[in-house]
């Protein structure tokens, strides 16, 4: 395999992490919520499923089972973070920067706590291998694409196919731009807050655990989930709101993250541990550019859900 | 006359926001066929009701019947699903939509969302009523009368078969109007019931078949349209006037203070909002600005402070400093040399100045000792100059607005910082002297009885007369050229009013020219010395209000008139009142 498409596949699997994070960022800002507990409820699902393997992983079970209970557990300990963020924000009308905020404090540390305790070998070792397709052996790329891959994909495909082509996806939209309005027609703006906060937040908390067992595979993962996190979200500004452009944006995000590592393969240039941080910026510098073109442009489909981050109640005058 | 079915009725329906009565006991009965007004006043409950109906609000009490069966409405949907559509003032439509997609939102049904069905669907509602829409359309491109047509559609999509319209004319254009009613005329035809709300006299006559009026969240009267006329229905609706016990003296000496001309302005959406308002504000008088809300008083008064751009027109203030010396605390001598050339000085006994000759040094000794008299007012144009400059100019200006918390004080910090946000500038150091604003805070509450434990309370957590006296009393304390006031009393209690209206009193005893912007008309006319009626952002009239009725300024409040001619007129009459 020639070495740029080495890298390119190495970009793409890495990049599925900020796939599943910012595919769920985007469905609950749909909904008007901006979520900035996406880092903890990330490293929440990353915990969670480890745990779960933890428990199962050298168990007799079929391989399959292993996947699917680590991928359940994994989505239902992100929900329930997304849970307490929807009843804070939601039903408890709290500011909503303060509460993703404590969210993902409490949710990294309390994942450093647990992850201390599961035993490496029980939750890396034997459950990686499930994780890949059994003819995974015949290409090179399939031994670094595993399932969780295709499920990201197909979730954002989903993801697009709901917003774009239902009513569903209308009525959510609806509620994110304008929940008054939402109201008024009778949709139970409520309801869809609650579910696009809380399933958001358990795709994005799978992308936890695709980083610890399925892409990277080792014992140290978990303690660089949290800057990933803040990654995605910056990814969601990078695909303006669009399910779809996560693909692109994340693969550009995983070159630009990694090309710290890569440039040492070029000659003449030399890099040092001074330099790497300053090309790890690169993603961020990417998201400024993205917010300051977008703005200019000022067109109306590339903004922001337009009642984002504002809290909703009916009988306000 | 016909039989005729009821579609609508509402039973003694009772609504309280807090310990504002919004509707008390109100009736309604709206028959199949026919199109309805409800006429009142701001603040009569119309939309309130109209809400309850709607099922955006729950009523404390009271009944709801349709079709002579009793309904519980608790949520829009639960009207949608009696066949209840109401088209919001504020349109209740998602931009970045489509027509369609706006018209479809929120429909549960078994259906797929299928563009094409609903396009033709929405295409065939249009034909069948004479409205002109293209379905795929995105809301942000369109109109203002567009919008209103997607809002209408998007309750006939719904089968709706009581239509509720909150004030649908306001935005539009005559020609519009006469467009929207004859859709409503072939709506009515069809059997369906309208109720319109509006507070324009002649659209009520030429639209309506029978008129609802409510004053003050109470139900007045249901009258035939037929059986009426302009003048019952403006009496109905304003009340009777009723004495109110305020000292009201005569104005000292009014001279011009604040001369506007012709000022126009458009709000964000680019819509006129004034157009051409000419008026003087005299010193040692209380000018009652009088007009439905949202009718361009808040932005005349935010054009006057300097805080809303305009468009075209003048904005002059006069300095009262006729025999006042010259000083050089508002002018540096290369301006004074500029208005000595101008005849602007005079000495003592009367005697023209020339400076031509002199020595900047004996011109600086001629100031100093306060030998240079100024022969008239000084003329400062206020027009695009910001707050800070205006006070930079040395005019004292005083504004109380609307919003009190948003504008006028910050809620989270105590009464003493917010003294300070009108004088900090006055400080040289860089640390904070609390001791004057502390004083300043101390007099206020002790002298208008604010009820709090102590100046070191935060403003939010004062009841809302209270803070307005907090406000009232910052403002009044740098003793003003100008104070202008916008619903000082807006929910205060009748010793908190009085209070204020003395305040304000006292202020044009002093000479300041006082603007009030009210909404009780018995207040204004009890409280002004002249009236101005705007509607629309148009003057209709400036009137003396000790020789007007409250029928005539309501009168004036709901005429229609075109801007371009009436700016003349309106000076005139206001040129007519100060001679008087």
């Amino acid at each position: 395999m020639p070495v740029w498409l080495n890298i390119l596949i190495d970009s793409i699997a890495f990049g599925a992490t900020f796939m599943f994070g910012s595919t769920g960022e985007i469905i609950t800002e749909k909904s008007g919520h901006l979520n900035l507990g996406i880092p903890g409820i990330m490293c929440m699902g990353g915990a969670g499923g480890c745990l779960m393997l933890n428990l199962i992983g050298t168990s007799k079970m079929p391989g399959f089972m292993i996947v699917m209970l680590g991928i359940i557990a994994s989505f239902a300990s992100a929900a329930l973070m997304g849970l307490i963020y929807s009843f804070l924000t939601i039903t408890l009308r709290c500011n909503q920067n303060v509460t993703g905020l404590t969210l993902t404090t409490f949710g990294t540390g309390l994942m450093m706590t647990l992850m201390a305790k599961a035993t490496q070998t029980k939750y890396l070792n034997i459950p990686k291998k499930y994780f890949r397709f059994p003819f995974a052996d015949r290409t090179d790329s399939l031994q670094k694409l595993g399932v969780m891959f295709f499920l990201v994909i197909a979730i954002i495909v989903l993801a697009w196919f709901v917003l774009n082509k239902t009513k569903v996806g209308l009525n959510l939209k609806a509620v994110g731009e304008n929940p008054s309005t939402a109201d008024t027609a009778g949709i139970n703006v409520i309801r869809y807050k609650y579910l696009a906060t809380t399933i958001g937040a358990g795709i994005s908390g799978l992308g936890g655990l695709y980083y610890i067992v399925d892409y990277s595979a080792s014992g140290e993962a978990y303690k660089s989930l949290e800057a990933f996190g803040w990654l995605s979200i910056a990814l969601v500004i990078f695909a303006l709101w669009r399910p779809l452009r996560t693909i692109a944006g994340s693969v550009l995000f995983g070159i630009l993250f990694s090309f710290s590592s890569y440039i040492t393969l070029i000659p003449f240039i030399e890099t040092t541990l001074k330099t790497k941080p300053i090309l790890q910026m690169l993603p961020y510098v990417v998201t400024i550019i993205i917010l300051i073109v977008s703005s200019i442009k000022n067109k109306k489909e590339n903004q922001p859900p337009s009642s984002l981050g504002l809290s909703y109640f009916r009988e306000d005058r | 006359m016909e039989e005729k079915q009821i579609a609508l009725e509402v039973q003694k329906v009772s609504k309280k926001f807090g310990s504002i009565q919004a509707n008390k006991a109100v009736d309604l009965t709206v028959y199949k066929g026919e199109i309805h007004v409800v006429l009142g006043e701001n603040g009569s409950g119309k939309t309130t009701l109209m809400n309850m109906i709607a099922g955006i609000y729950f009523p404390d009490s009271g009944k709801i019947f349709v079709n002579g069966e009793e309904k519980i409405i608790r949520s829009p949907k639960d009207a949608f699903d009696n066949k209840i559509g109401m088209v919001h003032q504020h349109y209740k439509l998602i931009e970045l939509f489509s027509a369609a997609e706006n018209i479809v939102l929120g429909i549960k049904n078994k259906e797929k969302f299928d563009e094409k069905k609903i396009v033709s669907r929405v295409e065939e509602i249009a034909h069948r009523y004479g409205f002109s829409i293209d379905p795929k359309k995105k809301v942000y491109e369109m109109s203002v009368s567009e919008k209103q047509t997607v809002e209408i559609i998007k309750v006939l999509y719904r089968d709706a078969d009581i239509l509720i319209l909150d004030e649908p004319t306001a935005v539009l254009t005559p020609q519009e109007t006469e467009k929207l009613f004859n859709v409503l005329r072939v709506m009515k035809n069809d059997g369906k019931s309208i109720i319109l709300i509006t507070h324009k006299l002649n659209e009520v006559m030429a639209v309506s078949d029978r008129v609802t009026i409510l004053r003050k969240g109470r139900y007045i009267d249901t009258v035939e349209t037929s059986q009426t006329n302009e003048n019952e229905l403006t009496e109905m609706m304003v009340g009777k006037k009723i004495e109110l016990n305020i000292n009201r003296s005569e104005p000292v000496n009014p001279r011009p203070r604040i001369v506007c001309e012709n000022l126009c302005c458009k709000d964000k959406d680019g819509l006129p909002i004034l157009k051409n308002v000419s008026f003087t504000a005299n010193g040692g008088e209380i000018l009652g600005i009088a007009g439905i809300a949202g009718s361009g008083q808040r932005e005349l008064l935010e054009a006057v402070a300097g805080l809303q751009p305009l468009t075209s027109g003048t904005i002059i203030f006069h300095n009262p400093k006729e025999n006042k010396p010259v000083t050089f605390f508002h002018k540096d001598l290369k301006q004074i040399k500029e208005l000595a050339k101008e005849h602007k000085f005079h000495y003592e006994d009367g005697t023209v100045v020339d400076l031509t000759e002199m020595h900047d040094k004996e011109i600086s000794n001629l100031v100093n000792e306060g030998k240079l008299l100024f022969y008239e007012d000084e003329i400062m144009n206020l027009r695009d100059k910001t707050p800070l400059q205006i006070r930079e100019l040395g005019v004292k200006l005083s504004f109380v607005p609307e919003d009190r918390l948003g504008m006028g004080l910050v809620g989270n910090m105590n009464i003493t910082d917010n003294m300070m946000l009108r004088s900090y500038r006055k400080g040289g150091s860089i640390f904070l002297n609390r001791h004057k604003p502390q004083d300043l805070a101390e007099h206020i509450v002790e002298e208008l009885e604010v009820a709090t434990p102590g100046v070191t309370v935060p403003v939010r957590r004062l009841s809302g007369g209270n803070v307005q006296k907090v406000l009232v009393g910052r403002e009044i304390s740098s003793s003003p050229k100008v104070l202008m006031a916008a619903y000082p009393v807006r929910g205060l209690d009748i010793n908190s009013s009085y209070l204020i209206y003395n305040l304000l009193n006292k202020q044009k005893e002093t000479g300041t020219a006082v603007i009030y912007v009210g909404e009780d008309l018995d207040v204004l006319l009890g409280l002004c010395d002249r009236i101005l009626v705007i509607n629309s952002g148009v003057v209709t009239g400036i009137v003396d209000a000790r020789n007007i009725t409250k029928q005539e300024v309501g009168y004036l409040m709901t005429k229609v008139l075109d801007s371009a001619p009436q700016t003349e007129t309106t000076q005139e009459e206001g040129g007519d009142v100060n001679e008087a």
